[in-house]
């Protein structure tokens, strides 16, 4: 393990409020009577749809099929009715078609006991398992995970990362998932070592999260896996893919390349119990582990969702929210998206549903730029975000670029920092995708 | 909770930690708070009176651009932040004509002519009082006796008397050969001494072993003729702790700064009073004539100041060694308000070569 080294003090120290969900084991929450199921739950092109209006589905049915290279299948999360097609506004922003299902008749997973064991399974198998049962990276980009797991051809993996840091204040999914079911993540491990072949794998996980570093010690020694478990310090954002390389491997991947073309996969503890679930028992991605927490929720709790729940019912079962929370929030409080419609449906990479208060938010007056230089103390990236807004701002988005803007990973420290509250990694985000259209590479 | 709720829509991240400008702005101002209490203890009303017509000349000129510009930004601290500043840096018995024309400036000309806060690229408060050493420079060069003084020194608070670094300075052109040093210039110039300091270096003396010449006792403890926020090294020094641990303050900027301009006084400084070289007085050119002001709170302005780690060494470094230069062989009765703004008009330049490198460039360079 030579070249590890340690992080520098970039990021931020965060107030912990991952405490409020932390100690709540998982449960199942309640069955929606109405599921929406988005046919674009991963990165790359939509799904297509494959049943009509008035179709009855069963459970685990498939519903979207997946289409061009980069896709992942879809399927439906309750046996019921489509009764319909439509287009809505997903809370990210994006537009996309999704599937009305009204809950009616008999929970009859197909398939939901033929069980085999990964061992027993060519790599073939797995892979195409891995694709019809739709599993993405469930971390929040959605990659479809046929595709991670598969190397192309000529590149050997030394690595296999396993991303069990879950920095984002209140998440505490993937720590549940640790601490309850180490050893099927191990065994998801297996499964994915088995695919990639990397000379070594390694587990990050915070050390905040003592309790997980000790069962899935316990669990990794138990498979007889070589696999080493390193505690990391609880810093924002570690659990960035680029940051995450370079802290457990001393590994820079430059911006716009994957960590493979450093010979570096990292997957999440998450994903990798969803690629156990379909390997083991076939199991289509219809349901995760959704943090629900925030100052404004009586009972913050990690529920075991089906996709296609809104997050209002979540809510609710959550003991509802005192007064009227200043944000709601799909995802972490730092990289997910503020929503006004509580019908909107989990999909495959909610990992939270939050209701902040004012005290959280801490919403401030807009005043100017200082330089005061916080922002690029904190940016992991290394970067003057600072610098980068005032020419985003002014439209100067080659500039921008030509000073590291595409390096930028949004993970918005600058802006947490800020004491101007400036929008910085809001421009940014609005530049990156302007600087791209507007540049040749 | 089912349906629509109107809510807060912006853009992640959806937490902040709670700074604020305005925060940040009265941390500083704060901070620099006991050296001015300190100032107007040691030359009474007139330091207060300059310290209010200061201020308040800056509040006018910042909400009547506000208002002219239709952007009103008061609120942000920043204005009260930069008339303290000017007032900190003129003597006791300065006309108030002149720190309301220097505020004046500072925020009209200097701040608001560039787009107000943080579109300035010189500090404010440094140009305001740099327009009133070269357009009052006699005024600007004639201070009051400490508090402290007056049991030694006949007359009051209007008696004008030089700070010792004038003195020093315009002991220079009578004493020409082998003088020894500032403080032995001093001593020679039969220059105050507090009684206090006096009777502390006899107390050393003879108690502790310890042979100290009181002009220094006096110059650290801040009781010595000087500009109404400049004198005492200790509060300022106090102040900044405070904004260092709550990293508003970096130590890139001061290290450079105080650095440069100290070496260059220890190789060099003995030079015009007919030494050798290294025969310079750091300790005295530390103390006096209000460096210690300017390496912590002025030259550290985050508008004006290099904004990268390295432009910040060089930065520094530069305004420490103008300092010098000024202070020196300068003709004006200070030197630091120079030094600094000097090195402000070539951050830009600094910046752009001092860029720093950026994650995953060493890889994006490896490739080719």
């Amino acid at each position: 393990m030579s070249g590890r080294i340690s992080l520098p003090e970039r990021g931020v120290a965060l107030p912990d409020r991952k405490r409020l969900a932390m100690d709540s084991p998982i449960r199942n929450a309640n069955l929606p009577s109405i599921a929406t199921i988005p046919l674009s739950q991963h990165l790359g092109t939509p799904s297509r749809c494959v049943v009509r209006v008035g179709e009855r589905v069963r459970e685990g049915m498939l519903i979207g099929r997946p289409q061009g290279i980069i896709s992942a299948a879809v399927h439906s999360p309750i046996p019921g009715v489509v009764t319909a097609i439509k287009e809505i506004d997903l809370p990210q922003g994006s537009r996309a078609e999704v599937v009305v299902i009204a809950l009616d008749g008999e929970f009859d997973r197909l398939r939901r006991d033929r069980r085999a064991a990964s061992t027993g399974r060519s790599e073939q198998e797995i892979l195409t398992l891995l694709e019809e049962t739709g599993v993405v990276g469930l971390g929040g980009a959605g990659f479809p995970t046929h595709l991670k797991l598969q190397p192309p051809k000529g590149v050997s993996v030394d690595f296999l990362l396993v991303n069990g840091i879950e920095c984002e204040p209140y998440l505490a999914g993937d720590f549940r998932l640790m601490v309850e079911r180490p050893s099927e993540i191990v065994e998801g491990i297996r499964t994915a070592a088995k695919l990639l072949k990397p000379r070594s794998i390694l587990i990050g996980i915070q050390d905040l999260y003592a309790e997980a570093v000790a069962t899935m010690r316990a669990a990794c020694r138990e498979s007889g896996l070589p696999i080493e478990v390193v505690a990391l310090p609880a810093r924002y954002p570690l659990g960035d893919e680029r940051l995450l390389v370079k802290a457990l491997v001393g590994r820079e991947i430059a911006s716009g390349l994957l960590p493979l073309a450093e010979g570096v996969a990292v997957v999440g503890v998450g994903t990798l119990m969803a690629v156990y679930e379909a390997v083991a028992f076939e199991k289509p991605l219809f349901e995760r582990v959704v943090t629900v927490s925030g100052g404004a929720v009586r009972e913050p709790a990690n529920l075991k969702v089906r996709i296609g729940t809104p997050i209002g019912a979540l809510l609710d079962e959550c003991g509802g929210t005192k007064g009227t929370p200043e944000r709601v929030v799909v995802g972490g409080p730092f990289t997910g998206s503020a929503v006004y419609d509580l019908g909107a449906p989990v999909t495959k990479t909610t990992t939270a549903v939050l209701a902040l208060s004012a005290d959280e938010v801490r919403p401030g007056r807009r005043t100017s730029c200082i330089s005061c230089g916080k922002c690029a103390s904190v940016c992991p990236s290394e970067l003057d975000p600072a610098r980068l807004f005032k020419l985003v701002e002014r439209d100067l988005h080659l500039d921008a670029r030509s000073e590291g803007l595409l390096d930028c990973s949004e993970c918005g420290c600058c802006s947490y920092v800020c004491p101007a509250r400036l929008p910085l990694v809001e421009t940014l985000r609005v530049g990156k995708r302007l600087a791209r259209e507007s540049g040749v590479a | 909770m089912e349906g629509s709720t109107s809510r807060n829509l912006a853009g992640a991240p959806h937490l902040h930690e709670g700074s604020t400008t305005s925060a940040m702005m009265w941390t500083v101002t704060l901070c620099l708070a006991p050296s001015g209490l300190w100032g107007i203890w040691q030359f009474g009303l007139p330091a207060l009176a300059v310290l209010v017509v200061a201020i308040g000349a800056a509040l006018l000129g910042e909400i009547g651009m506000g208002l002219v510009l239709k952007r009103p930004a008061l609120r942000d601290g920043s204005a009260f932040l930069t008339g303290l500043l000017v007032g900190y840096m003129m003597p006791p018995a300065v006309p108030l004509y002149v720190p309301l024309a220097a505020s004046l400036f500072a925020m009209v000309v200097v701040k608001w002519s560039f787009g107000g806060l943080g579109g300035n690229w010189m500090n404010p408060a440094l140009a305001g009082v740099a327009l009133a050493l070269l357009s009052w420079t006699g005024a600007m060069g004639s201070w009051t006796a400490p508090h402290a003084w007056h049991a030694v020194v006949a007359g009051s608070f209007a008696t004008p008397i030089a700070s010792p670094e004038a003195f020093v300075a315009g002991g220079l052109a009578h004493q020409r050969g082998g003088s020894g040093g500032p403080i032995a210039l001093v001593a020679l110039g039969h220059y105050p001494v507090s009684p206090f300091s006096q009777s502390v270096a006899q107390w050393l003396g003879s108690h502790a072993g310890v042979r100290i010449d009181p002009h220094y006792l006096d110059l650290f403890v801040g009781l010595v003729p000087g500009s109404i926020g400049e004198i005492s090294p200790p509060l300022l020094i106090l102040g900044s702790v405070v904004l260092f641990r709550r990293r508003i303050l970096g130590w890139r900027v001061p290290v450079a700064y105080l650095g440069a301009f100290l070496l260059l006084i220890w190789a060099f400084g003995g030079l015009p009073l007919g030494g050798a070289l290294f025969q310079g007085d750091p300790l005295f050119h530390l103390l006096a004539g209000g460096i210690i002001l300017g390496a912590l709170y002025l030259a550290t302005d985050p508008v004006t100041a290099a904004h990268t780690p390295g432009g910040m060494i060089v930065y520094g470094a530069g305004a420490g060694a103008l300092t010098f230069l000024f202070r020196d062989y300068g003709s004006l009765p200070a030197a630091m308000p120079f030094g600094i703004i000097l090195m402000n008009i070539v951050v830009p330049a600094i910046d752009r070569v001092a860029r720093s490198r950026r994650l995953g460039m060493r890889a994006r360079e490896a490739e080719r």
